[in-house]
């Protein structure tokens, strides 16, 4: 396990696992924690023995929200200089999966960061909610645009405009998360999850995402036309003949991500 | 603990061989409820749950009645009955669910209205001859509430519960066995000593896998197959992983009862 400030992090089978680590305070998320974060996320992207990539809080919490007091004398010229939100974009160019594995609070920034990821497993015990309202704010850091795409615009906005919690059978209904699991497995099945992923053709599942990204931004045609081209591009790949070999030759393939 | 040491109003709470009993203690109103005892059952619960010496619990009642349900004398043409179920029934309730441990209401006498509602968010409910469950509520012209209407089918099936959820004859100890509402029938003289050692019985069993159960089986008669099943493989990694199942392997193989420890 390594060590940066705010978080720990390692490779175990293909898979970069990042976790929170700042339990005093359920592991809140401040301005350098994110950029902390952001960094490992780019840095495990970059590196080719990682081919997917999990976050996790710890064992109270996922990350219960943004750090109040951090903000709290801000004015928008402040933030408008800072500009503190504009690094979450950068979770966006990351093209490998990522997966959240979320237990507890998963609160404002901390439920923004897990929507952030392709794929969320919750644990039963896990809360998710924007409380901003409640502080006389909004999300910030994507949260009416990712959980309207997810929900839709209804069930979004009595979410965000209430500021309560939603729990993870609710989440799951409304396709917010993708597993409900026990607690006591949530590492257990999210790790089983992310290395089925990682034995999966990298190239593929790297397609595969910007494909579907761009499904909810781009026009039908122009989403087709995308479709269309990277699925020519597979075909550049030695997995895709290795892929194709070993399903004409009724055996297993071996990915390579080359 | 003795009862000068009880540090709450409405309820009696004392820990004996791994057994911890919550007494409902306002005999003179046949023990129905009000917003302290509401809490205090809260609290009560919530503290044998995080005891770890605590592996179940028993609920009963002080005197001759279980627990007559909310107290009438506090309802009015003004009260919002949906208000104070949402702030008063609900969190108990809740909290009987999400409790780990195997819970045993010893129906000392009548539970009545919200009273049996309790009853039956227990897990196991052990009666005596003179026990009577009344769903008082449609005599009132109301509607049984506090978990009842979702409990009551799922533990005896739907027409049983509709005949006593809407015709409102009390069915006594022994119906309540003959239905399958209630574990035991214990002979009066016997009460005290029956309800322990069947509490206590359950104490030895093994709390994790029990907890499991408890978890996951009720809400199963509502979740899709494949997710059932999905959720008994998870449970059963999770025994499958506690000290309690080397501990029940172990004893197979050496052919003695096993020890279990709630680990």
């Amino acid at each position: 396990m390594n060590k940066r400030e705010f978080i720990t992090y390692c490779i175990e089978d293909g898979v970069g696992i990042i976790q929170l680590n700042r339990p005093e305070v359920l592991n809140a998320l401040n301005r350098k924690m994110v950029e902390v974060i952001v960094e490992q996320v780019e840095a495990f992207d970059a590196d080719e023995t990682v081919r997917v990539i999990v976050i996790k809080g710890d064992k109270k919490a996922f990350a219960a929200g943004a750090d109040i007091e951090e903000m709290i004398g801000d004015t928008p010229l402040s933030f408008e200089l800072l500009d503190p939100f504009a690094v979450w974009d950068r979770l966006m160019d990351v093209k490998k999966p990522m997966v959240a594995a979320v237990n507890g609070f998963a609160l404002g920034g901390g439920f923004e960061l897990a929507l952030h990821c392709d794929l969320i497993v919750a644990a039963e015990d896990a809360q998710f909610g924007f409380p901003e309202v409640n502080l006389g704010v909004m999300p910030g850091a994507g949260g009416t645009q990712f959980l309207t795409e997810t929900m839709g615009h209804r069930k979004a906005l009595e979410w965000i405009w209430l500021g309560e919690p939603m729990d993870a059978e609710e989440a799951k209904r409304y396709g917010v998360v993708n597993r409900v699991v026990a607690p006591e497995l949530l590492e257990e099945e999210t790790m089983r999850l992310a290395k089925r992923l990682a034995k999966q053709a990298p190239i593929a599942l790297r397609l595969i995402k910007e494909a579907v990204h761009q499904a909810k931004d781009l026009p039908l045609a122009d989403g087709m036309k995308l479709e269309r081209k990277n699925f020519y591009l597979a075909f550049d790949s030695q997995d895709q003949k290795e892929g194709m070999r070993a399903f004409v030759e009724k055996r297993s393939p071996s990915f390579k991500g080359v | 603990m003795t009862m000068e040491q009880n540090q709450y109003e409405t309820v009696i709470y004392d820990e004996k061989h791994r057994v911890a009993t919550i007494t409902l203690n306002r005999p003179s109103a046949y023990n129905a409820f009000t917003p302290q005892m509401n809490k205090e059952i809260i609290e009560t619960l919530k503290r044998a749950d995080r005891n770890e010496e605590i592996r179940s619990i028993v609920i009963t009642g002080q005197g001759n009645a279980f627990c007559a349900g909310e107290d009438l004398g506090s309802v009015d043409h003004e009260t919002n009955h949906a208000t104070l179920l949402r702030e008063r029934y609900h969190p108990m309730i809740n909290m009987m669910k999400k409790v780990t441990k195997p819970i045993v209401a010893a129906v000392n006498g009548t539970a009545a209205g919200a009273g049996m509602s309790l009853a039956l968010a227990a897990d196991f409910r052990l009666v005596h001859r003179e026990t009577k469950f009344i769903s008082a509520f449609m005599g009132i012209g109301l509607v049984p509430d506090s978990g009842f209407m979702y409990m009551l089918p799922r533990l005896i099936g739907y027409a049983k519960a509709l005949e006593i959820a809407v015709l409102g004859i009390p069915i006594s100890g022994e119906e309540a066995k003959k239905i399958g509402l209630a574990t035991k029938v214990i002979e009066k003289d016997e009460w005290a000593e029956q309800v322990q050692s069947f509490s206590q019985s359950l104490a030895q069993m093994p709390t994790t896998a029990f907890s499991l159960i408890k978890r996951y089986m009720m809400d199963g008669m509502h979740t899709p197959f494949t997710d059932a099943l999905e959720q008994e493989a998870q449970a059963q990694r999770i025994a499958g992983m506690s000290k309690d199942h080397q501990e029940g392997l172990r004893a197979f193989k050496e052919k003695r009862e096993p020890v279990y420890t709630g680990n």
